[in-house]
């Protein structure tokens, strides 16, 4: 009797993984022949990367040697790719010509590498990252010298980079997403990835977006959309992979994604069965191995078993770099319902974070520390009710078996030990805040000052508070004196502005991390908040991130009701040309503005504009020599003035003039708020520079300052600073004043509530009797105009960022349904 | 003749990172694309269930968006209102396969004169 012949197509991990499988359920039930378009046995692929980087030799990583063939009686295939399949009379034939019949028909024919389709892709010297052969280019490459590039920041390309940086090479990775391996890992993970990498010496560009590979003959180097050239010898395409489904479409199986298999792997046909990265299960396919064994023990119980079933494959990743330790698994996208516990912990350079939705872990991120990786997968997966242990969960297995986990977050602050260190930058104990509360420091502040704990990082203030608490019980009011930034932080502006300078942070992602932000990537308060806070400290070197700003600022107009814009140009010191009103009048008739406005800063605001013609307004407004007047901005927005000496009878010195020379030096500053000026000729004040944020009234003598003033919500007059006598002197207050409002306020105080908070004595210690603080303070905001004239409107009709402006495309409902922007 | 389930309206590519772009609908009304983070792409209606401000150009965080106009935040799952605003915008199904952007065709012509 012979028995039925089984043709497993795919010499890789899943097909291998399958015979094994039914030989360990009935070895005797098929005569089996594997085709394999590889040279090779069959290999463990996840090893290709540790055998890149060195650490592995070929032989470590075969899984299954020849001796395994011959003893199960096996007929291995290689180099003989399968080119067809003919379901009719039941045969395969491969490249060679051979032709076998089959009774059953296993695909296992993995998948394909992505290529990206830019001009140059197929130059010698792009290569993939799959198999051996593959690994074989990368090391004759390494070993040549030169430099490499890898196209993709996910697993694979990260990888890859690290394997050829460990053989001498100088890499770079260029990643189209903000952040790296952003599939697996948040905005918070990939930045502390990215960093970590960079401190190893590669170069890691994200958003960079691949234009072209250029070379003669062979590659040279990579383009970027933006224009910058990266040299390389090596160019490694790691942009994803694709189920290869070529054999199964030709021999007209159902095909989606994937080649469509049923529960019991088998596909539209009953003959042929498939498993692996070539399958799609129920709208799913898998790039991991994990699925791939669950398959498989599936398939062998359908084929020589009783069917089980496969009920799709729940996964976790980690990545294969020495050193450096990931890990996430399941759905951490957020969402209706769910909750983040975040816990990072910046000296040992630990973020962790857990998704709990209705009582049940759905997602972790774990970087730095990936002990806990498994525990939090295995919950996952058992769908287990953590609601008791709900409190202790970030703290990992060990510390929520404990049973620290209590209703009443302080309980826990209680049970600590008295040796216990509170205050890791200062060395203080539970003991001694304990004494020092004892000994009558009944507040933070208090405690602060007499032990120094949480005085320095901030990072244990709510244990202190804790302490207090627990000590002092309803004596404790619990009240801070200053609001924390949000609700993502326990820390104040004033301490977030101060550690930035003081740790020399210079990223969002770096300022969460290291002031143990307790979301991932903050909230619409604090982004903001952080992008001014950096931008301020960093002048030149922060690049802003404009998906941290709102609306108005990102699309430097001023956003209306019915959802256009309205443009305001500047207007200096309230002067305009004949020639300026013409552009805006034939601006308004171009565009059809609905309105054409005199505001109350002494300028013309056209309403109506659509963002798709925002580029084209500016483009016409700057070619008759107008710029962005920042109506939409935290920002300088106007310096109001009135005619003076020039004009009218009264006027005592030259405030037009003085007005426009306030506005050229102070226009495009960033601020926390918007910040409003007038220079009035005389004390008749006609440009009410009493209600301004700083104020000139011009004498006979000279030029009376005044801070703090505003007209809007709450009135308040300014209060006067300080009276001087040359026009030099009030321009290098005004600088003064500015950039010390600019370094210390919060984002989102105008003047008059931060000069109210400090007090008016502290800012004239700071300005008027400290001269050489006031030069120190003007000559920094100078550095920092530097940098921030630059008018952003020239910026937008030069193009960039025209993607901001554009449609993505547009539907036309039949006969055509859509047109490409 | 069968007209396909989804409409093909292009590459992921052409989103910004962490933002929204707009797809005007003849007849119909405007859709609003957001991309997160995550790289994970959602459609609503480009209309705030408060006085229809155009969500695309909020500011995006995690899976929800808020309003430009008034702060209102709106699920991009869901198209629901979040916290103690009430309200809801239609929400387009969404697939992303090969690197292009799929959305489904009846919901994007929801309201289209036939
Ligand atoms: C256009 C204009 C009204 C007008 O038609 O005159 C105006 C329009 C707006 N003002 Fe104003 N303000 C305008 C002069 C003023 C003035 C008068 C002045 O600057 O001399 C004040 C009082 C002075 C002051 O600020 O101290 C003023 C106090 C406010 C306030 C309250 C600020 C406060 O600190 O209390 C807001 C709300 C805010 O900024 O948060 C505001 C906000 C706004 C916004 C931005 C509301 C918004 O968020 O959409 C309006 C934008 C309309 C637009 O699309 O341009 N506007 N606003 C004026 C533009 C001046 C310019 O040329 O840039
Ligand atoms: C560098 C690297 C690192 C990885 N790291 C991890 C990791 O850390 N964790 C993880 O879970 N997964 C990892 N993976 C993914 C994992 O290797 C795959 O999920 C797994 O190999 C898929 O198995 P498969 O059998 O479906 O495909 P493969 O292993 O690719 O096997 C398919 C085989 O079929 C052959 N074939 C194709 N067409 C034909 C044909 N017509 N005729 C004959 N033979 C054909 C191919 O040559 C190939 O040998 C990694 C992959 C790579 C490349
Ligand atoms: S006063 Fe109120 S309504 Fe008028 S422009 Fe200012 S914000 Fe708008
Ligand atoms: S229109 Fe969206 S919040 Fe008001």
């Amino acid at each position: 009797m012979t028995k039925p012949h089984l043709i497993v197509i795919g010499n890789g991990m899943a097909g291998c993984r399958a015979v094994e499988e039914i030989l360990a359920r009935d070895p005797a039930r098929y005569r089996i022949t594997i085709f394999g378009a590889e040279p090779h046995v069959n290999y463990n692929r996840i090893m290709l990367s540790p055998l890149l980087a060195g650490e592995k030799a070929f032989d470590d990583i075969v899984i299954n040697d020849l001796a395994w063939y011959a003893d199960n009686a096996i007929d291995l295939v290689t180099s003989d790719p399968v080119v067809a399949i003919d379901r009719d009379i039941q045969t395969v034939t491969a490249r060679s010509g051979r032709v076998e019949r089959y009774d059953t028909l296993i695909l296992a024919t993995g998948s394909d590498p992505f290529i990206l389709p830019v001009p140059g892709h197929d130059l010698e010297g792009v290569v993939s990252f799959r198999d051996m052969d593959d690994v074989g280019a990368m090391l004759r490459a390494a070993h040549a010298g030169g430099d490499a590039v890898v196209i993709g920041g996910g697993l694979l390309g990260l990888e890859a980079a690290h394997g050829l940086s460990l053989r001498g090479m100088k890499v770079t990775v260029l990643h189209i997403m903000p952040t790296l391996m952003e599939r697996q890992l948040d905005e918070a993970a990939g930045w502390l990835l990215k960093a970590a990498l960079e401190a190893r010496g590669q170069t890691i560009l994200t958003g960079a977006e691949t234009a072209e590979i250029y070379g003669q003959g062979k590659v040279e180097g990579v383009r970027l959309k933006d224009g910058r050239e990266i040299r390389a010898a090596l160019v490694v395409m790691a942009v994803g992979i694709r189920p290869n489904v070529r054999l199964a479409r030709a021999a007209g199986l159902a095909v989606g994604r994937g080649v469509h298999v049923d529960d019991h792997l088998v596909t539209s046909d009953a003959n042929i069965l498939a498993v692996g990265e070539c399958v799609e299960h129920d709208g799913l396919v898998y790039g991991l191995v994990a699925p791939l064994w669950e398959m498989c023990r599936s398939l062998a119980d359908a084929l020589v078993g009783t069917p089980s079933g496969y009920r799709g494959s729940v996964t976790s990743t980690k990545l294969k770099v020495s050193g450096i330790d990931v890990f996430s698994a399941g759905d951490f996208s957020g969402g209706a319902g769910c909750e983040d516990i975040v816990l990072r912990d910046a000296s040992r350079g630990v973020y962790k974070r857990v998704v709990v939705k209705d009582d049940r872990v759905v997602g972790a991120v774990l970087y730095g520390d990936t002990q806990d990786g498994a525990w939090y997968f295995d919950l996952l997966r058992r769908e287990a009710d953590v609601a008791e242990i709900r409190d202790a969960l970030i703290f990992g297995q060990a510390f929520a078996n404990g049973g620290a986990a209590s209703a009443n977050p302080n309980a826990a602050v209680a049970a600590l030990a008295d040796d216990v260190e509170i205050c890791g930058c200062n060395g203080v104990s539970k003991g001694k805040v304990i004494a020092a509360i004892a000994g009558g420091a009944v507040t933070l502040d208090a405690v602060r000052s007499c032990t120094k704990a949480s005085a320095s990082c901030g990072s244990c203030t709510g244990l202190v508070e804790g302490l207090l608490a627990v000590t002092l019980g309803d004596a404790f009011d619990g009240e801070r004196t200053a609001p924390t930034v949000c609700k993502c932080t326990s820390f104040t502006h004033e301490d977030v502005r101060r550690l930035i300078v003081e740790k020399r942070l210079k990223a969002i992602p770096q300022v969460m991390q290291e002031l143990h932000w307790s979301t991932p990537d903050g909230c619409s308060s604090c982004r903001p908040a952080l992008n001014y806070y950096l931008l301020c400290a960093w002048p030149g070197e922060f690049v802003d991130d404009n998906q941290s700003r709102f609306v108005n600022e990102r699309l430097h107009a001023n956003i209306q009701k019915d959802g256009t814009y309205s443009v305001v140009p500047r207007m200096w010191g309230g002067v305009t040309t004949p020639a300026e009103l013409r552009a805006i009048a034939d601006v308004a008739e171009k565009y059809a503005a609905r309105m054409v406005k005199v505001t109350g800063g002494q300028r013309l605001d056209i309403f109506g504009i659509r963002k798709e013609d925002l580029p084209a307004v500016w483009a016409d407004l700057g070619a008759a020599g107008m710029v962005s007047g920042h109506a939409y901005a935290k920002a300088l927005r106007t310096v109001k003035t009135c005619v003076g000496s020039e004009w009218c009878r009264f006027g005592t010195q030259d405030s037009t003039g003085l007005g426009i020379r306030i506005e050229q030096m102070t226009w495009g500053s960033f601020m926390p708020h918007k910040f409003k000026i007038a220079v009035s000729g005389c004390p008749r004040n006609c440009a009410e520079a009493t209600i301004k944020d700083f104020g000139v009234i011009c004498v006979e003598s000279g030029y009376e300052l005044s801070i703090g003033g505003n007209g809007g919500i709450k009135l308040r007059g300014t209060d006067f600073l300080c009276k001087v006598a040359t026009e030099r002197e009030a321009l290098d207050y005004c600088a003064a004043f500015i950039q010390l409002y600019r370094e210390e306020a919060r984002y989102l105080d105008r003047t008059a509530p931060w000069v109210e908070r400090v007090g008016l004595d502290y800012i004239k210690r700071r300005i008027v009797e400290d001269a050489q603080g006031r030069a120190a303070l003007t000559a920094r905001f100078h550095q920092s105009q530097a940098f921030l004239q630059d008018d952003p409107w020239a910026r937008r009709a030069a193009g960039e960022d025209h993607k901001l402006h554009q449609h993505l495309a547009e539907i036309r409902p039949a006969p055509r349904t859509l047109e490409m922007a | 003749m069968m007209l396909p389930e989804w409409l093909d309206i292009g590459p992921v590519d052409q989103l910004p990172a962490l933002g929204a772009r707009t797809l005007p609908v003849r007849g119909g009304r405007e859709i609003a694309i957001f991309h997160t983070a995550k790289g994970e792409v959602y459609a609503l209606a480009n209309q705030c269930p408060h006085k229809a401000g155009p969500l695309s150009q909020g500011i995006v965080h995690d899976t929800t968006v808020t309003c430009p106009l008034h702060n209102w935040r709106i699920s991009l799952v869901t198209g629901e209102a979040l916290g103690e605003d009430k309200g809801c915008v239609p929400v387009i199904p969404v697939k992303i396969d090969g690197g292009r952007i799929l959305i489904g065709r009846a919901a994007a012509l929801a309201g289209v004169a036939a």
